[in-house]
């Protein structure tokens, strides 16, 4: 595996995404998703807003990254409250 | 809606291909996460850079510069193809040996790989060998494609148009022979107008093909890399240097292997983003459609 270069941050970071997944998967055979509209224009399922905030947080840590002096942890602070908007009020 | 957890078992034939897609995709992409927070000079000798490469990229102003060509050409190229294919296909034959014949005839261009459609054009275009280059100089207009940056501009997209309309209008053309006579009939018994015809019975009908068609027709030119490469090699100066090529030329040309991953990565959200806009959209439509009643 020392082709591909690990470090600590991406491995945290891959990992979980995985735990993330696997978790999904969990949820949705103990208590199926029901889709449903929130505050979206289009009506999601749980999947569907996971996705969407994570794609969010990317844009969210890119915008901070690139534009921005503010130390990376608060786009991760942004995203993490974004991701739990979006979960619950989607 | 049920809530009963169903029988999930076929999911396991899903992990042949999982494989496959982990092999050629995911592991990569995942190299490419581990280098773009690296400066990895060699397998022994690698420098954790954090953040630093995704801000020297995201303010390069070459690539800013090349990111705003690629938009404006993709969309440049989808005001003039969509349109284009459309009225094509509406002037396609629609029975008979003409049918077929001019759907051949149309076909061609899409048969030819990208890196020869640009040698075609650069010769073409030539002034000294090229029949348009030299028939544009014969009557006087001052052409060159390696010294006018509009000139170049005016020749990629040119090209584009020639080497894509086809598979617009072949998309529409397909979209066009699905709808059933019967429409045309009532529109003819209320005298409907060419215009009124086209309006709100070919268009609504053609609605799904053409999301497709802009789906496709965005990420190819959006990804372009081999036409414009052989046809300008990115000049006059960098005037036609679109992302694909920016990129190539710093992770192949110069091995600059932390920025250009972080610059595929921001490439690829980019896209991820775009197509999952269009995703949405057609999936969207779609299920209006279906509680519609197939209006």
């Amino acid at each position: 595996m020392s082709w591909m270069v690990w470090t600590l941050p991406t491995a945290i970071f891959f990992s979980s995404i995985a735990a993330m997944l696997a978790g999904m998967t969990v949820w949705e055979l103990r208590s199926p998703s029901i889709e449903r509209k929130g505050f979206l224009p289009i009506s999601t399922t749980r999947g569907d807003r996971l996705f969407i905030s994570l794609l969010s947080a990317a844009f969210i840590h890119l915008g901070v990254v690139g534009f921005t002096a503010f130390p990376i942890l608060l786009a991760s602070a942004i995203s993490v409250i974004w991701l739990f908007i979006m979960m619950r009020w989607g | 809606m049920n809530n009963k957890v169903q029988n999930n078992r076929a999911w396991l034939l899903v992990l042949p291909m999982l494989v496959l897609v982990a092999f050629s995709a995911i592991i990569p992409l995942m190299t490419v996460v581990n280098y773009s927070v690296q400066d990895v000079l060699g397998p022994n000798a690698r420098f954790f850079t954090g953040t630093e490469w995704f801000t020297t990229m995201l303010n390069d102003p070459n690539l800013q510069a090349a990111f705003g060509r690629q938009v404006l050409f993709s969309l440049t190229i989808l005001a003039i193809q969509i349109p284009l294919g459309i009225g094509i296909a509406l002037l396609m034959p629609k029975k008979g040996w003409q049918a077929s014949a001019v759907l051949i005839l149309i076909t061609m261009p899409l048969l030819v790989p990208w890196n020869v459609v640009g040698s075609i054009w650069q010769i073409f275009t030539r002034g000294d060998i090229g029949l348009m280059g030299w028939s544009l100089g014969e009557i006087g207009i001052n052409y060159n494609i390696t010294r006018n940056a509009g000139d170049a501009w005016f020749t990629i997209i040119l090209m584009d148009v020639w080497h894509w309309t086809p598979l617009v209008a072949m998309l529409c053309y397909s979209g066009l022979r699905s709808i059933p006579e019967a429409y045309y009939q009532a529109a003819r018994i209320d005298r409907a107008s060419k215009w009124a015809v086209f309006r709100y019975i070919q268009l609504p009908k053609l609605i799904n093909v053409l999301v497709i068609a802009v789906l496709l027709r965005f990420m190819h030119s959006f990804m372009i890399y081999a036409e414009p490469f052989v046809l300008t090699g990115g000049g006059p100066g960098s005037s036609t240097t679109f992302l694909t090529q920016s990129l190539a030329t710093m992770a192949i040309g110069q091995q600059d292997l932390g920025p250009s991953a972080a610059f595929s990565i921001i490439y690829f959200l980019v896209i991820l983003l775009v197509s999952w806009i269009f995703y949405t959209t057609i999936m969207h439509m779609q299920k209006d459609k279906n509680s519609q009643g197939g209006a």
